[in-house]
């Protein structure tokens, strides 16, 4: 398992396993779409549960993007693995990016259903909060140009900022919020009707799904970005003066 | 024919949601495409070089 970690490996596995992962994406997330707009209206809120489809998925995969970081984050600060910064780095964007679609559905199913589109509640806060962390994660990692202290740096970041999983989750318990609490993890069970809860499901399964097929292409980036970053300081302390990126290659013909 | 009630926050719901997976989507594409033509540039460089010092 620890081998396919390796760079080089890591490469040829996902140049192998991308397609795939996007077709099975792709087909599940036409399944989940369907279903979600075949899916009957709710008895108090009609039609506007079906901004459920992609609210719950996105909120999910926020608190589960940043356990990937923090899991990730002591891959770099403990065991010093080559590819746990990668995937440190590459997940930053796309949790901001899901946590960013959470905030803004929230709000549009919120106006009609609460009649406001935002309150300072503890669950709505919280999850502010992350999105605020996602974005100074990623300007932590372009703020520092040295990717082997930046990396540390990130990781620290991100294990103190790993305090507001539980408090996202726990918020609806804890405080008096006008979001709802959990409604599918419970521990006696979900309280969603089947109808609904399927959709829901096949969504989730979708989104997860999109989050692995992109982390697997961004960390594929970051791997290439480093390997051009090598060549082009080899280029230079070989004092190349037709580096590719001073002249044009033509030149050189 | 009832029109559904609040059409318009489901519609921008899912169009947005859209927009961002898309424009997340882009950016990383876009940014292989960049650094696989960086590196393309880069070796090649390195094994004229190479054929250079050969001959």
């Amino acid at each position: 398992m620890w081998s396919f970690a390796n760079p080089t490996v890591f490469l040829a596995l996902t140049r192998r396993l991308l397609p795939w992962l996007a077709l099975v994406t792709a087909v599940l997330f036409s399944v989940g779409l369907y279903m979600s707009f075949a899916a009957p209206p709710d008895y108090q809120q009609g039609e506007t549960v079906k901004i459920m489809y992609v609210h719950v998925p996105t909120a999910w995969l926020s608190t589960f993007i940043y356990g990937v970081m923090a899991l990730a984050s002591l891959g770099t600060l403990v065991w010093r693995h080559p590819l746990a910064d990668a995937a440190q780095k590459a997940a930053a964007p796309l949790g901001a990016g899901f946590t960013f679609i959470c905030l803004v559905t929230g709000s549009l199913w919120g106006k009609p259903m609460w009649g406001t589109y935002w309150v300072w509640d503890a669950r709505l806060t919280s999850v502010l909060v992350l999105f605020i962390l996602y974005l100074g994660l990623i300007a932590l990692w372009r703020s520092i140009d040295d990717p082997g202290r930046a990396a540390r740096a990130a990781a620290i970041l991100t294990l103190v900022g790993a305090v507001d999983l539980p408090i996202i989750k726990f918020s609806v318990e804890w405080w008096n919020t006008l979001h709802q609490p959990a409604s599918v993890f419970r521990m006696d069970g979900p309280t969603i009707a089947p109808e609904l809860l399927w959709p829901l499901l096949v969504m989730a399964v979708a989104f997860t799904l999109l989050f692995l097929t992109l982390h697997l292409m961004a960390i594929r980036n970051e791997i290439l970005r480093r390997r051009v970053a090598r060549l082009t300081m080899i280029a230079a302390a070989e004092g190349d003066p037709l580096s590719p990126f001073l002249t044009p290659r033509v030149a050189r013909s | 024919m009832t029109p559904t009630p609040h059409l318009g926050f489901i519609v921008a719901a899912y169009a947005f949601a859209a927009m961002t997976i898309l424009a997340m989507i882009a950016a990383i594409v876009l940014d292989y495409r960049a650094l696989g033509a960086k590196l393309r540039t880069l070796e090649g460089a390195r094994a004229d070089a190479g054929e250079g010092t050969e001959t």
